[in-house]
């Protein structure tokens, strides 16, 4: 098999890999677009990019690759991940449309800027493949470091550049000045009372009842669960599981299987009315 | 297998992230959204690479990369500053700029 | 002093004197009547210093010029402020200032209760130097201001009693009127300018030949129009008879110096015009000889006195416009029986506002009756008056008017028999009215009754300073014909400017002075027969329909309402409609459209990031099938 050819044409291993991880491919970025929670999203994506890794080596950009996987899936990914749990208290978004025609309009553009992007690719005829051989031939990442510090040097100080603006642009972003004293404990108490908030500590969450997991809540005297013993983050997801109900049940279960046990018969009402018949 | 293929997955992924900026309304899906349109752009540079037989296309990828990274930092944080001032993620609660 | 320097003086008098008077204010509150009477004299014996100094020059020199400076200054627009005095001018500046200081000086009595009788006199003395201007302009330019001055003096003048709604009414109805008019001259000074390139009356006149006939009578007929709002000629004559809502010495000078002459000078004046333009000669005639007759059978039903006295003025009029219409032949008689009928015109008026103030401000006829006894002064020269008027033999209106019915006849052809004829049943009608006013005022029984408070009117000589002036005006009626015609004086005096030429009558001047006479007996007969030997009821009969109409001044208001109000009216609504629906049916359209268009694209303009993402991706899908397209091409 002449190099050229090979470069043509793709061993059957790497074709087989290219259906299997292409497919992955196409349901991560799917799952990405039409996920419900943005968490689910962001793993979906990072298996996407995985995939897109691999394909990088497959393609013989190994530097890339390595990169992608590191720099991307870790880094990028995991500040999604930051960012998501810091602002996500929404957990699930509704995938309700409220714009009139948006998701019409957009699934149109899809399809036709995909169909058009198609039609483009396959009536160029890119049938000529030099493959990355004798590019790589001295090592991949040799090879980038001879084009980045020559040719493209200029770029390349230029995004040092403004990686250095991005992060302190995101500094300036997120920082937030404090432009009055800020407040003692004294004066914190005092607008509390002042404001007629909970003075004494939140009361712990699991209180008068059988769990002490955070999410559940304490239990009043009467046996309904108090809110307040809940982190708002949980109550705000929706995720306060309420156990009073099921207190109940079981001082009920238990009440039967001791009556089983002790092979009580529950008192008949009947016995009653004939002794007072009788005493009559 | 032709590596042709290649690039009509980077088209196919690109219009997904595309259409999913579209459609999503959470500004942090959305973000992800437009990552995926650039790692397909970037799958496509390599492609390229491989086709013409040289690393210039590498190159355009890794500065993509580099790009992509700063875009996500100062993106994020506008993302967090504004959640930060109108208590929502949502990009569609950022809608001041009408009559 | 050159006599050229006086003519100006001349309008400058009364308009000084209007000047002191309503920019002066309370203070001359007392002496303002004599301030005005004095400038108008002033003014009257400038003019007859001027009349020697052209009595004593040749025949073809007695043509003055006084230049007093260019009024528009640009190149191939020259319109001076130059004043012409010549026998025609002359004659009216002796007319409008003689008699119009007479009714100043009558006005004095007749305005003494009135307490704006300052500002009346200022008024008056702008009418004079108003009509003034107009007969001493040398150019049309210059003779529009004084149209307009004219127009609106008398609107002025005729709306004086403003709390009056009727005076008001009035004033602003013969303000429009005239406006009907003044646009005809307006137009046919443009006409003049855009065809001799300049519209002073020398070069004018003296290039009528330059012009096509059709344009000649394209400005006759509007010079006409003119004349017929200012002369009240139909069918622009309907402001005549409300005008008499003003003060009577108003009525006296609208009807006898000023005002309605004004058209008859200007169709004697463009007489080249007019001359060169056959058609609309004729048109004049008949407009002439039809408002003769018109106001003669208006002036023989009415029962108010001022009112039978304008009819009677639109009827004299239409004979100087017939006679102004039949060229060379009757323009100097034109002249002459309007300087006649300004004697006993202004007499007449005048002695009716003597008996209606004797008679606390009563001016209808049928509550007259048998005043001869206690008005003596005003009844003999009212009297003459009356004698002139009917033209009683040896009296002015027999002369001058005599000689317009044999103009008529001298014409020729079925056109001086129709209009002769026309002019001597206006005679006999003439003679008809103006008995019944004359017996229905002064002779019979006395017909007036106390009024709702019990005030019975006590009938009285008016005082000195307003008999005087009437016994003057008499005593021209008597004599002014008959000075003018013997020697043929008048005619000499004018000839030079209006030219002259004698006609041929088909039948002798003896015959029509018989035939005239013979009206006029017939015409004072049936008057007799009708007013003079019964009673006269106090309330109007019924009467024919005729005489119901003639009430109604021959229906002129009912058919400028049908037909120009109405019409007016339908058009303005028409037009609105069209207006409404067709333009602002465009207009709005046009609006709604972009703004219905605007608010449908504004709803892209919806805020959302993710609306704009769309447009932008659809926006690239766009330029890639661009792109692909113009591979594939």
């Amino acid at each position: 098999m002449s190099p050229q050819l090979a470069a043509y044409a793709t061993s059957t291993g790497e074709a087989f890999q290219f259906w299997v991880l292409g497919t992955v491919a196409v349901i991560g970025a799917l799952s990405t677009v039409f996920m419900k929670k943005a968490v689910h999203s962001a793993l979906s994506l990072a298996g996407t990019m995985i995939v897109l890794a691999v394909f990088y080596l497959a393609n013989g950009a190994y530097f890339l690759g390595i990169v992608q996987i590191v720099v991307y899936t870790g880094a990028i990914m995991m500040l999604f991940l930051f960012v998501v749990m810091l602002v996500g208290v929404t957990a699930a978004d509704s995938l309700q449309e409220t714009i009139k025609g948006q998701r019409w309009l957009a699934v149109l553009c899809g399809v036709g800027f995909g169909v058009l992007l198609l039609a483009g690719i396959a009536n160029a005829s890119l049938k000529n493949f030099a493959g990355t051989g004798q590019a790589n031939a001295n090592g991949n990442v040799e090879g980038l470091a001879a084009l980045i510090f020559t040719k493209y040097v200029f770029a390349f100080e230029i995004t040092g550049a403004l990686l250095i603006t991005a992060a302190v642009g995101a500094m300036v972003l997120t920082h937030r000045e404090r432009t009055e004293r800020p407040k003692t404990q004294r004066e914190q108490s005092e607008q509390r009372v002042r404001d007629g908030k909970h003075l004494p500590p939140l009361p712990a969450p699991g209180v008068y009842a059988r769990h002490n997991a955070v999410d559940i809540a304490g239990l009043l005297p009467d046996g309904t669960p108090s809110e307040l013993t809940v982190s708002k983050t949980l109550r705000d997801r929706g995720q306060v599981r309420d156990v009073s109900a099921e207190a109940l049940g079981d001082l009920k279960a238990l009440e039967q299987r001791s009556e089983e046990r002790l092979e009580r018969t529950p008192v008949e009402p009947a016995h009653f009315k004939r002794s007072e018949e009788a005493s009559k | 297998m032709n590596p042709v293929y290649y690039l009509y997955l980077a088209a196919l992924l690109f219009t997904i992230g595309a259409t999913g900026v579209l459609i999503r309304r959470n500004a942090i899906v959305v973000f992800m959204c437009i990552e995926l349109m650039l790692n397909a752009c970037n799958l496509a540079f390599v492609v390229f690479s491989r086709m013409h037989g040289n690393l210039d296309g590498q190159i355009i990828a890794f500065f993509t990369m580099v790009v992509a990274a700063a875009e996500v930092v100062v993106g994020l944080a506008i993302i967090v500053s504004l959640f930060r001032t109108r208590h929502s993620a949502s990009v569609d609660d950022a809608s001041l700029m009408k009559l | 002093m050159n006599a050229e320097n006086l003519i100006a003086l001349l309008i400058a008098a009364p308009l000084l004197g209007a000047a002191v008077l309503l920019v002066g204010g309370r203070r001359l509150d007392a002496a303002g009547h004599w301030i005005g009477t004095i400038l108008s004299t002033t003014s009257f014996v400038f003019g007859v210093i001027l009349f020697a100094d052209l009595l004593g020059r040749n025949a073809d020199d007695r043509t003055l010029m006084q230049h007093l400076y260019t009024w528009v200054p640009v190149a191939g627009f020259q319109a001076d402020v130059t004043f012409r005095l010549d026998q025609l001018s002359m004659t009216f500046v002796l007319l409008i200032t003689g008699v119009g200081s007479l009714i100043h000086l009558y006005s004095v009595g007749y305005m003494e209760h009135d307490e704006r009788r300052r500002r009346f006199f200022g008024y008056l003395n702008l009418f004079l130097a108003a009509m003034l201007l107009l007969v001493l302009a040398d150019n049309y330019l210059l003779l529009y201001v004084g149209w307009e001055g004219v127009g609106l003096a008398s609107y002025l003048l005729i709306g004086f009693w403003q709390h009056k709604p009727s005076a008001a009414t009035a004033a602003k109805k013969a303000f429009l009127v005239n406006r009907v008019g003044d646009m005809g001259l307006s137009i046919a000074i443009m006409l003049m300018f855009t065809t001799f390139g300049t519209f002073a009356f020398g070069p004018v006149l003296s290039h009528v030949t330059d012009a096509s006939e059709g344009r000649l009578t394209a400005i006759g007929l509007l010079l006409l129009l003119a004349a017929c709002g200012k002369s009240a000629q139909v069918p622009l004559q309907s402001w005549l008879g409300d005008a008499m809502e003003g003060p009577t010495p108003v009525s006296a000078l609208i009807h006898a110096a000023t005002m309605v002459t004004a058209g008859v000078y200007l169709i004697v004046r463009s007489g080249a015009i007019f001359n060169a333009a056959p058609d609309a000669q004729l048109v004049v005639t008949v407009v002439g000889a039809v408002t003769l007759l018109f106001g003669a059978i208006v002036g023989c039903a009415k029962d108010d006195i001022k009112k039978a006295l304008a009819g009677s003025t639109m009827s004299q009029i239409g004979y100087m416009v017939l006679a102004a219409g039949l060229g060379p032949i009757g323009y100097v008689f034109a002249i002459m029986h309007l300087v006649t009928h300004g004697f006993f015109k202004a007499g007449l008026f005048l002695g009716a506002g003597s008996v209606m103030h004797g008679m606390n401000d009563e001016v209808d006829m049928r509550k007259f009756g048998g005043l001869r006894k206690y008005m003596p002064v005003t009844f003999i020269t009212f009297g003459l008056g009356y004698l002139a008027i009917i033209g009683f033999p040896g009296l002015s209106g027999f002369f001058s008017k005599d000689k317009i019915i044999e103009a008529a006849f001298a014409k020729g052809g079925t056109e001086g028999w129709i209009l002769g004829t026309c002019a001597l049943v206006g005679a006999a009608i003439t003679a008809f009215y103006m008995t019944r006013v004359m017996l229905m005022t002064f002779f019979g029984e006395k017909r007036w009754q106390p009024d709702e408070h019990g005030h019975e009117p006590h009938p009285h000589e008016s005082p000195k300073v307003m008999t005087i002036p009437m016994i003057v005006l008499a005593i021209g009626s008597v004599f002014a014909g008959g000075f003018f015609s013997i020697g043929d004086r008048f005619l000499h005096w004018l000839e030079p400017i209006t030219g002259h030429s004698e006609g041929d009558s088909p039948i002798s001047a003896g015959v029509v002075t018989g035939a005239t006479m013979v009206c006029l007996v017939i015409g004072v007969g049936i008057a007799y027969l009708q007013y003079g030997r019964r009673p006269v009821p106090a309330v109007a009969p019924r009467g024919s329909l005729l005489t119901r109409a003639a009430r109604r001044d021959l229906l002129q208001d009912d058919f400028n309402h049908v037909v120009l109000v109405r019409g007016g009216e339908h058009l303005t609504r028409s037009l609105v409609y069209v207006d409404h629906t067709l333009v602002d049916g465009v207009v709005n359209g046009t609006a709604a459209g972009f703004g219905g268009l605007s608010g449908r694209l504004r709803k892209l303009q919806n805020g959302y990031a993710r609306s704009y993402a769309v447009s932008m991706f659809g926006g690239a899908a766009l330029l890639v099938a661009a792109t692909l397209l113009m591979r594939a091409v």
